[in-house]
């Protein structure tokens, strides 16, 4: 039965947790502060409480222990879905991450599977101190056996938890730390799979904002400023990095001649240069002008006082729209 | 805090009950293992041993890529094998071969990595082997894991987990042991402290009195064994499997052991320690000390070593075709659009050069 709740997307994923721990007996969350606090952004709240310590419990603070214990949990039945507490802090997992997590399946030829989700809290735009607001999708996206993921919206967020937990492949699940407390209607049912689709959020003729994660409010809003100036744009929610959803964006991509992509991380070797590259081999027919990229410099995560020069803004991202060789400009 | 100090340190010097000439130690404090049970350590020990020295063999010949030996470190393969049962897993490191085949893995398949016909060439779960671990200590909060999952479904698993002294400086050994005590996991760790990381001696490694002391910074007991006695690692390794069978927590055992060859085909050990440091080791084999022990002549177990090393030597002179398809069956439960696009782009390459010929 299908139910609606206004819903933060912290709630949203509080909620598609507990969901899934109610579920299914094999699930278990764990990794820092996830017990009685109930997680630094309380995405965990209550399921200690809930559900008790076997299904929710507190770890030492160890982030290679906290992936490399999931998976083992994972060889032996159990769906584990850890917390890293925030985007850089993850990165004494990588090795883990990247030696393990992604690569079981393939060196046991498809033998041993790691059902696991790897949730990080990621991204800037919260006024957060050094250390606390990477975006770091591509060092995930780029070794196989993941899979990357980013939900834009609440509903997304619960609706792609459930999946990504129900998932025989490891997710990485990356939650935009300054969506936390966007709120709209969710849909507490099954929905059609997101891992693997974009999605157009908003129709439009004269060009394509390619987005994900917390770059694709910015999008959207930007597309309202320009309908206003009298230019129209599509946006695309990519919500799955990897897989990625080459039909859906070429699709859109086509049918306006014209792209821009809207990213937080640094450009430089990055999901966006990907998606440009992608892109342009698949549609360079179809294209009007070369793909502009909107990301953040490549440079280190600037401090909460520079933060908004750093971000793509909605202005950066109509700037690259009006650069887009319009024949009538 | 939990625990006492006392209670956590290991034995002031290694627990040993066959001294290398092969007598009984006087006042050992632990009864030997039955006589049944060290006649078949010894047959394993003369099959691991055998096993070994093919394997190094077909490296000369080209069929493997490089084989890390644990020739000298026999006994303490055979007995961390052998002190578990059949629900139990074993997580075994790139030395770790003969312990592995001593699980019941096909020899064949467990050389499988060295062959490069694919990584893991074994079925983890049929003999509850994990795959042999690489990148050091790494497998160790895997063992956890595997282990904390089977405690909270109560089962009676216990995990045997394998690593040598260079992995004791990793993060993930700390990590490891951490969480197993925090944890109460059902953990065997056994340090098989053969002296050498490559070419870095243990003084090198660590200012830790011995490793087994490293226990007590976590909360587990230590304790120390002599690792080229399989009798004390018998006694040892299957106190320590019973205490965590029983729901009391992880332990960690340090084997004082030798690697007597280098550390693989492509490595030169003149180069970092004197052949009178090995030859010294050589008089405390295991094998010879046990034979002694059970005044076996130990030419009454080569026959199963011999079927064992030819079995090997068929494996690995079988050349297996390799097939493209494999790149892209398992990196994913079913293979993304472009995974497909990029076999289909193989599969179309390998044609035309067929066509072509």
């Amino acid at each position: 039965m299908t139910r609606h709740e206004k819903l933060s997307m912290a709630q949203a994923l509080n909620r598609a947790l507990r969901d899934a721990l109610s579920d299914d007996p094999t699930v278990v969350v764990f990794g820092e502060d996830v017990g009685p606090l109930g997680g630094v952004f309380r995405v965990t709240d209550g399921l200690t409480a809930e559900f008790g310590e076997d299904r929710c419990f507190d770890t030492p603070l160890a982030e290679s222990g906290i992936v490399g214990v999931a998976v083992g949990m994972a060889m032996n039945g159990m769906r584990p879905v850890v917390e890293m507490q925030f985007d850089a802090f993850a990165y004494p997992a990588f090795e883990q991450i990247v030696s393990h997590v992604a690569k079981m399946r393939n060196r046991t030829r498809g033998r041993v599977a790691l059902p696991m989700v790897i949730r990080i809290p990621y991204a800037g735009g919260i006024g957060g101190v050094e250390h606390h607001c990477d975006s770091s999708e591509a060092y995930y996206a780029h070794t196989p056996g993941l899979h990357v993921v980013a939900p834009s919206t609440p509903a997304d967020a619960y609706a792609m938890l459930r999946e990504a937990i129900a998932s025989p492949d490891p997710v990485v699940f990356l939650e935009p730390k300054k969506l936390y407390w966007s709120k709209e209607e969710v849909e507490l049912g099954p929905r059609p799979p997101a891992i693997g689709r974009a999605v157009v959020r908003r129709e439009g003729t004269d060009a394509t904002l390619i987005a994900y994660g917390p770059s694709v409010p910015v999008a959207l809003e930007a597309a309202e400023v320009a309908d206003r100036e009298g230019r129209s744009l599509q946006v695309v929610d990519l919500r799955s990095i990897v897989p990625f959803d080459d039909e859906t964006v070429c699709a859109a991509v086509r049918s306006t001649g014209r792209a821009v992509v809207v990213a937080e991380a640094s450009g430089f070797a990055s999901v966006s240069s990907e998606i440009v590259a992608r892109v342009t081999e698949r549609c360079f027919h179809s294209l009007a002008a070369p793909i502009r990229r909107v990301t953040g410099f490549d440079i280190p995560y600037p401090p909460p006082k520079y933060e908004h020069l750093h971000l793509p803004g909605v202005d950066r991202v109509l700037d690259a729209v009006d650069d887009l060789q319009w024949e009538d400009s | 805090m939990t625990g006492d100090a006392d209670h956590l340190l290991p034995s002031d010097t290694p627990v040993t009950l066959i001294d290398a000439h092969g007598h009984p130690v006087a006042d050992a404090g632990r009864a030997l293992p039955d006589d049944a049970a060290l006649r078949r350590a010894l047959a394993s020990l003369i099959t691991a041993r055998r096993l070994n020295d093919q394997a190094y063999a077909l490296v000369r010949q080209g069929r493997l890529a490089v084989y890390p030996s644990s020739h000298g470190q026999e006994a303490c393969q055979i007995a961390a094998a052998q002190v578990l049962d059949e629900g139990d897993w074993l997580f075994p490191t790139y030395r770790d071969t003969a312990a592995v085949v001593e699980r019941g893995v096909d020899p064949v398949e467990a050389l499988t990595l060295l062959k490069g016909d694919w990584h893991c060439g074994w079925d983890p779960y049929e003999h509850r082997v994990a795959p042999h671990a690489t990148p050091l200590a790494t497998q160790l909060p895997h063992a956890v894991g595997v282990a904390h999952a089977a405690r909270l479904r109560g089962e009676p698993t216990v995990v045997m987990a394998l690593c040598g002294d260079g992995g004791t400086s990793e993060g993930d050994f700390h990590e490891a042991l951490n969480f197993a005590a925090v944890l109460k996991a059902p953990v065997v760790f056994l340090i098989q402290n053969n002296e050498y990381a490559i070419s870095v001696p243990l003084a090198r490694q660590t200012a830790a009195p011995s490793l087994a002391h490293k226990g007590v910074g976590y909360g587990l007991p230590g304790e120390r064994v002599d690792g080229n006695d399989v009798a004390a690692l018998l006694s040892v390794l299957g106190n320590a499997v019973i205490r965590a069978r029983a729901g009391e927590g992880p332990q960690l055992i340090e084997a004082h052991t030798y690697r007597m060859q280098a550390h693989t085909n492509a490595d030169d050990a003149t180069r970092y320690r004197a052949a009178a440091d090995v030859e010294a080791w050589t008089g405390r084999d295991p094998i010879v000390r046990l034979s002694a022990y059970l005044s076996i002549d130990e030419t009454a177990f080569r026959a199963e070593a011999e079927r064992v090393a030819e079995h090997v030597r068929d494996g690995l002179n079988r050349d297996i075709e390799p097939d493209p398809a494999q790149l892209f069956a398992s990196v994913y439960s079913s293979p993304t659009p472009q995974l497909r696009e990029q076999a289909a782009q193989l599969a179309d390459e390998l044609d035309r050069e067929v066509a072509a010929r």
